[in-house]
């Protein structure tokens, strides 16, 4: 009897840590959802969208990243004087990037090619395939081999 | 609703974009999509071959699920929140594009030039993509991060070294679509 009072509590105990965990994960998959209405709304996943931006033939672009950055900069100045918390009530807190010069413009470049090439970067490829661009599977598995062959050669690297 | 339904103006864009950044920083998470790729080569085992990938990919699952998320959103967004609109593009870029034997830019996400099965089941074509993959992959990981990391997020925080790989993103982009890709698809 009392074996299974307490076992009957442990279940209980267990079910709220895994509702609880699933909560925690389920504010990132709203995040996620959102970004993606986001960015399918407002043509960022578009392919010719960002050959236009590449070709200076078009404000949209530069008015999407602009006034995100815009945005940005001002929540964070906001959140630096201490207005804003984050869930657990700490500081927000942006980690600093390394210091350096030659893996950022030459490891920007090399994405920027593909980025134009395939008009789409890291996040856009997961929603085209969401929206039914079954073909970016390709390009998320030749970018996961990419990544790979970084992790691999960085060592050799100027970095 | 047909607000919602119509493509959204930059000036609405954007600002929800730093939403994003904003909502991952208040769960004190940062706002970074190339991350999953490393990610998804520790989980397919790539820490085998180099300690780049010994991490413990448990700590990542939350960006995975914002990738699960965004794909359901892109899902959601052209089902239920879309018309029939097109892009709508500069009058020159589709001139140009249709001189590199691109037919109805605008009225798909990406040109079935590229992305349709006709056009991967060439090789060319397939090769172009892999290309493109691959050059992504290796180089947000090179730069340590893509728009959402650097553009967006080490913007928006002042750091240079995002403003050096931002310049990055843009000498590789402006070379591609100036001068790369009239080469690929030069109509002969």
């Amino acid at each position: 009897m009392v074996a299974y009072v307490l076992n009957f509590i442990i279940n209980i105990k267990s079910n709220e840590l895994s509702k609880f965990k699933r909560m925690k994960y389920f504010k990132f998959l709203l995040v996620g959802i959102f970004f993606g209405i986001v960015l399918v709304k407002s043509e960022a996943v578009s392919w010719y969208r960002i050959y236009e931006m590449f070709r200076f033939q078009s404000f949209h672009m530069y008015g999407i990243i602009g006034t995100a950055i815009a945005t940005g900069v001002l929540f964070l100045q906001i959140s630096k004087k201490g207005f804003v918390k984050s869930l657990k009530g700490s500081d927000i807190f942006v980690p600093k990037k390394e210091k350096g010069f030659s893996r950022y413009i030459i490891g920007g470049s090399i994405f920027g090619l593909g980025w134009a090439l395939i008009g789409a970067c890291p996040g856009p490829m997961y929603i085209l395939l969401g929206t039914g661009v079954y073909s970016m599977i390709i390009v998320i598995l030749a970018a996961i081999l990419g990544t790979f062959i970084y992790g691999v050669l960085k060592d050799k690297l100027p970095h | 609703m047909e607000s919602i339904l119509n493509p959204w103006p930059w000036y609405v864009s954007g600002p929800l974009i730093s939403v994003v950044m904003a909502l991952l920083l208040y769960f004190g998470k940062t706002f970074g999509m190339s991350s999953n790729l490393k990610t998804l080569c520790t989980i397919i085992g790539a820490d085998k071959f180099s300690s780049f990938f010994k991490t413990n990919w448990k700590e990542q699952s939350w960006n995975l699920t914002v990738v699960v998320g965004a794909i359901i959103g892109g899902f959601i967004a052209v089902q239920f929140l879309s018309n029939d609109s097109v892009t709508n593009l500069n009058p020159q870029t589709i001139t140009e594009l249709k001189e590199m034997g691109f037919k109805n830019s605008g009225a798909t996400l990406v040109p079935n030039e590229m992305y349709s099965l006709e056009a991967i089941s060439s090789p060319k074509g397939l090769l172009l993509l892999i290309i493109g993959g691959l050059l992504v992959g290796f180089g947000t990981r090179y730069a340590g991060g893509c728009t959402s990391g650097h553009a967006i997020t080490g913007l928006s925080s002042l750091q240079k070294p995002s403003l050096i790989a931002v310049i990055g993103f843009f000498i590789g982009g402006l070379i591609m679509a100036n001068f790369i890709l009239p080469y690929i698809f030069k109509v002969s």
